[in-house]
């Protein structure tokens, strides 16, 4: 399944790429800013199965222009890395997205459907689970209720991750089942998170910094787990500065320079041109 | 003070505090979890209490007037939270503190254009009219003891309803991250609606079981709002068992302030409470507790 994915979003991908490279003028966002969100479905970019989407996406905080006219989409059961430096947008990005910031023009979709501007909580109930950055766990609860309550079924009432199969995946939670959230951890947090995300029963799981501060040892096995959730079928957007790591596990790569998209290709050709790396996320 | 006397006292303020724990517990979830500070919350109380004495005048009993008024005190608490209160989560304080004075204002008013300002007495239920002799002289009177133990029954539902539910969960994970709980697909305003509505209904319950011991009148409201909230100040702001701690406290500072200095009794619940914030400033329990 994941082989038939790969096939169509590959083409789709490498589209995007010829006209997102490096020098392309913005011009071409802001053409698609005033495109009309119903159009959305007829471009390349927004085939039949996009997952999540966004067009000419603008996004302020106060007087600072943070995204300028993003483009993106992640398909059913894709991996995308969303690269950049610090400050490039990509905590702003995927905010926009869900809808936790306000954005102040072009379109977001899920599976074709307009949400850009509808609650938080509307876009996650689409089938959206979002780990942030600093991991976001409640520490008032004990890790078995921030389990339990973020439990629902997905779209289409999937139920495949139960309190039992997050067991399952972190056997480490399992053993602090009673501790408060905030006693756990670093690496065990991020656990928590991940596994409480998965309690929704996502079609798309959006990890923002997930290995962050985490010692190697740790960061390998939640990239362990990401590889497992990604074969399970469900789609990832993961943010990391570990692009080594993330390009390695995902399909397509997208890369944010000062709130634009300058690359957008498959993960295999982001590995090919170390030119990227040094250009675009080299300190 | 003999033994009996002590006990009447003794229940007297469990019974005083337990009351006022229904009324500071609906604040201080309010302000906990919504961050808001409701200053009309003593109106709602005043509103239960006319709301008993009118409800009782219509339909002969307390207990009819109790079993329609919490269900109508939750509706006009959903209804005010979703046309007034909704605006001021994202505001500060001061705008906050303005609407919620102004609506003391128009509560008060709309009493005193309804009711008049008159004082009114509530009877209560015959069959817990009676009074339990303890010796000779001294008797207890069932409607007290019937107060406090349905303040424990919701006490301990709330604390079920809180601490073992799914929706408890989320009040409390609300409490902490607002947005990581409508991340998670949860529809945080339902649940801010439903906290609202569940606080104005314990306030309104506090204010109908207190009508048949207390008169019914005008600006009851304003002692039992400055009370709750130095419930909620020394229980700690947010937490519910600091709340119940606090009240209990509050309720043996004035019952006993009232027999040991009566020339001080005005004074004894303040008193405890700089006491309290002297040991622990935060207040006795921590947020989310």
């Amino acid at each position: 399944m994941l082989e038939s994915n790969l096939a169509t979003a590959a083409p789709v991908a490498r589209m995007a790429a010829d006209g997102r490279h490096p020098g392309t003028a913005p011009v071409a966002d802001s053409d698609s800013a005033v495109r009309r969100p119903g159009d959305a479905s007829d471009t390349p970019q927004a085939s039949a199965d996009a997952l999540l989407a966004a067009r000419g996406l603008h996004t302020y905080y106060g007087s600072s222009h943070i995204l300028h006219g993003v483009d993106f989409t992640v398909h059913k059961g894709e991996a995308l890395g969303l690269m950049g430096r610090n400050g490039m947008g990509k905590t702003t990005l995927i905010r926009s997205l869900m809808g936790l910031v306000r954005t102040a023009s072009g379109s977001v979709t899920v599976r074709g459907r307009e949400m850009r501007g509808a609650a938080t909580h509307a876009i996650a109930k689409c089938g959206i689970a979002y780990v942030p950055e600093g991991r976001g766990i409640f520490p008032n609860l004990s890790v078995k209720e921030n389990l339990l309550m973020a439990a629902r079924p997905g779209v289409d009432g999937q139920c495949e991750w139960t309190f039992e199969r997050v067991m399952a995946t972190f056997p480490r939670l399992a053993e602090r089942l009673t501790n408060g959230g905030g006693q756990l951890s670093g690496g065990e947090q991020q656990m928590l998170t991940i596994g409480r995300a998965l309690m929704t029963n996502p079609d798309l799981l959006i990890l923002d910094e997930a290995t962050e501060g985490l010692a190697p040892l740790i960061a390998r096995e939640i990239w362990r787990i990401v590889r497992e959730i990604r074969l399970s079928g469900i789609a990832t957007v993961i943010v990391d500065k570990n692009h080594a790591a993330v390009s390695s596990i995902t399909d397509r790569t997208m890369i944010l320079v000062k709130g634009q998209v300058v690359f957008d290709g498959s993960s295999e050709d982001f590995r090919a041109d170390p030119d990227l790396v040094t250009q675009h996320l080299g300190v | 003070m003999d033994i009996f006397s002590f006990l009447v006292q003794t229940l007297n303020a469990v019974q005083y505090g337990l009351l006022l724990f229904l009324v500071a517990s609906g604040l201080t979830l309010v302000f906990g979890i919504m961050g808001i500070i409701n200053l009309a919350h003593g109106s709602f109380y005043m509103a239960g209490a006319y709301l008993a004495f009118g409800l009782t005048s219509a339909t002969g009993s307390l207990v009819w007037a109790i079993v329609l008024g919490v269900p109508l005190a939750m509706l006009v608490g959903a209804a005010l939270e979703a046309l007034l209160f909704v605006h001021l989560y994202k505001r500060d304080h001061l705008e906050q503190v303005l609407l919620t004075y102004g609506l003391i204002l128009i509560f008060e008013e709309l009493r005193s254009l309804i009711v008049g300002n008159d004082v009114h007495g509530v009877a209560m239920p015959d069959f817990l009219a009676g009074s339990i002799p303890l010796n000779d002289t001294l008797s207890y009177p069932v409607y007290r003891l019937a107060i406090s133990a349905v303040c424990v029954v919701l006490a301990i539902g709330l604390y079920f309803l809180i601490q073992r539910t799914r929706l408890g969960m989320m009040i409390r994970a609300g409490s902490h991250d607002r947005d990581m709980v409508q991340a998670l697909g949860i529809n945080i305003t339902v649940i801010y609606r439903v906290v609202f509505a569940l606080g104005v209904a314990m306030a309104a319950l506090a204010g109908m079981l207190a009508a048949p011991i207390s008169s019914v009148g005008p600006n009851m409201g304003g002692q039992v709002l400055i009370l709750s909230f130095v419930v909620v100040v020394i229980g700690g702001i947010g937490s519910v068992w600091g709340a119940l701690l606090g009240a209990l406290l509050i309720g043996f500072a004035d019952t006993f302030g009232k027999v040991i200095l009566p020339e001080f009794a005005g004074a004894m619940v303040y008193l405890v409470m700089a006491a309290v914030l002297l040991w622990r400033p935060e207040g006795l329990l921590k947020k989310g507790a």
